[in-house]
């Protein structure tokens, strides 16, 4: 059975928030956009050692954020993950082949590339969630898992 | 102070994908299962980004040039090519098989958890894997 999960309008928008606040800094501060997507490939790069200190910065911080604000509010995330090992890895495949031609994943294209009205990202965007809520139907009601 | 800043920004970043609920994989998944345990939260998270992105970028990018670099860094390509709308939904695919996109899985290795760890390597296997198709030919290869 799929677990129903709570409607969180307001922490959904609060965390948005954060989320969107981290990519303008990343803009004023480093130029750069807040893409998940180009900053791990860019650490499995290598190359310029300022730019890789750089990344890797960035993504000890997305690390141990559920660290620390354990540690500052006693809160941690309580997450399900409702998919078996196989899809976890078959997924995580397709996700990595995916972003890789397509340049981006729901941060560069959808938060940054959105917000700066890309032409390019808006097509990305459409296209990943329209076959995200294809690939949930038939997994979910035609296959019926 | 370059390397703090950015290690900040992926605290933020980190604290707004578990607040928002994105961590998790079952809502993320609720998310497109319309016709079954449907949750809208994640269009909110959404807006909730491009409401603060939108004027933010807007605002930043009329500088001159960011704090700690000579320049802003922004994609020159506007191509709509194959590579960008065939890999974009190949993502979708993974998304919805999986429950986890990368800025999502990122945050989530913090927990702890084998799955996400597990996740994380397919993914980092599959951007290899695209990188070794790339250099074997077409379709030519979008930056991001």
């Amino acid at each position: 059975m799929n677990p129903v999960t709570e409607f969180t309008p307001l922490a959904s928008i609060a965390g948005g928030a954060l989320i969107g606040l981290a990519a303008v800094l990343l803009m004023a501060l480093h130029g750069r956009i807040l893409g998940a997507t180009g900053i791990l490939s860019g650490l499995m790069r290598g190359g310029d050692a300022r730019d890789w200190q750089l990344r890797a910065a960035l993504v000890a911080g997305m690390v141990l954020a559920p660290v620390a604000i354990l540690a500052l509010t006693g809160w941690s995330p309580a997450i399900t993950i409702p998919v078996s090992r196989p899809a976890i890895v078959v997924g995580g495949l397709i996700v990595g082949v995916g972003v890789s031609y397509g340049g981006g994943c729901t941060s560069g294209h959808g938060v940054c590339g959105n917000a700066r009205f890309s032409r390019r990202s808006i097509v990305a965007t459409a296209s990943f969630m329209a076959t995200a809520f294809v690939t949930v139907f038939v997994i979910r009601h035609l296959i019926g898992a | 102070m370059r390397l703090l800043s950015a290690l900040l920004i992926g605290l933020i970043f980190g604290a707004g994908i578990a607040v928002s609920g994105m961590i998790d994989p079952a809502k993320v998944l609720n998310f497109f299962d319309i016709a079954g345990t449907w949750d809208p939260s994640l269009a909110f998270v959404m807006a909730g980004a491009l409401a603060v992105a939108i004027p933010g970028y807007r605002l930043v990018l009329a500088a001159r040039a960011p704090r700690f670099a000579p320049g802003f860094q922004l994609p020159d390509t506007k191509r709509i090519d194959p590579a960008l709308i065939g890999g974009s939904a190949l993502f979708g695919v993974g998304w919805g098989i999986a429950g986890f996109c990368p800025g999502a899985a990122l945050p989530a290795l913090g927990l702890g958890l084998p799955d996400v760890v597990l996740f994380v390597a397919a993914l980092m296997a599959g951007l290899l894997a695209a990188r070794g198709l790339k250099r074997l030919g077409p379709p030519k290869p979008a930056r991001g």
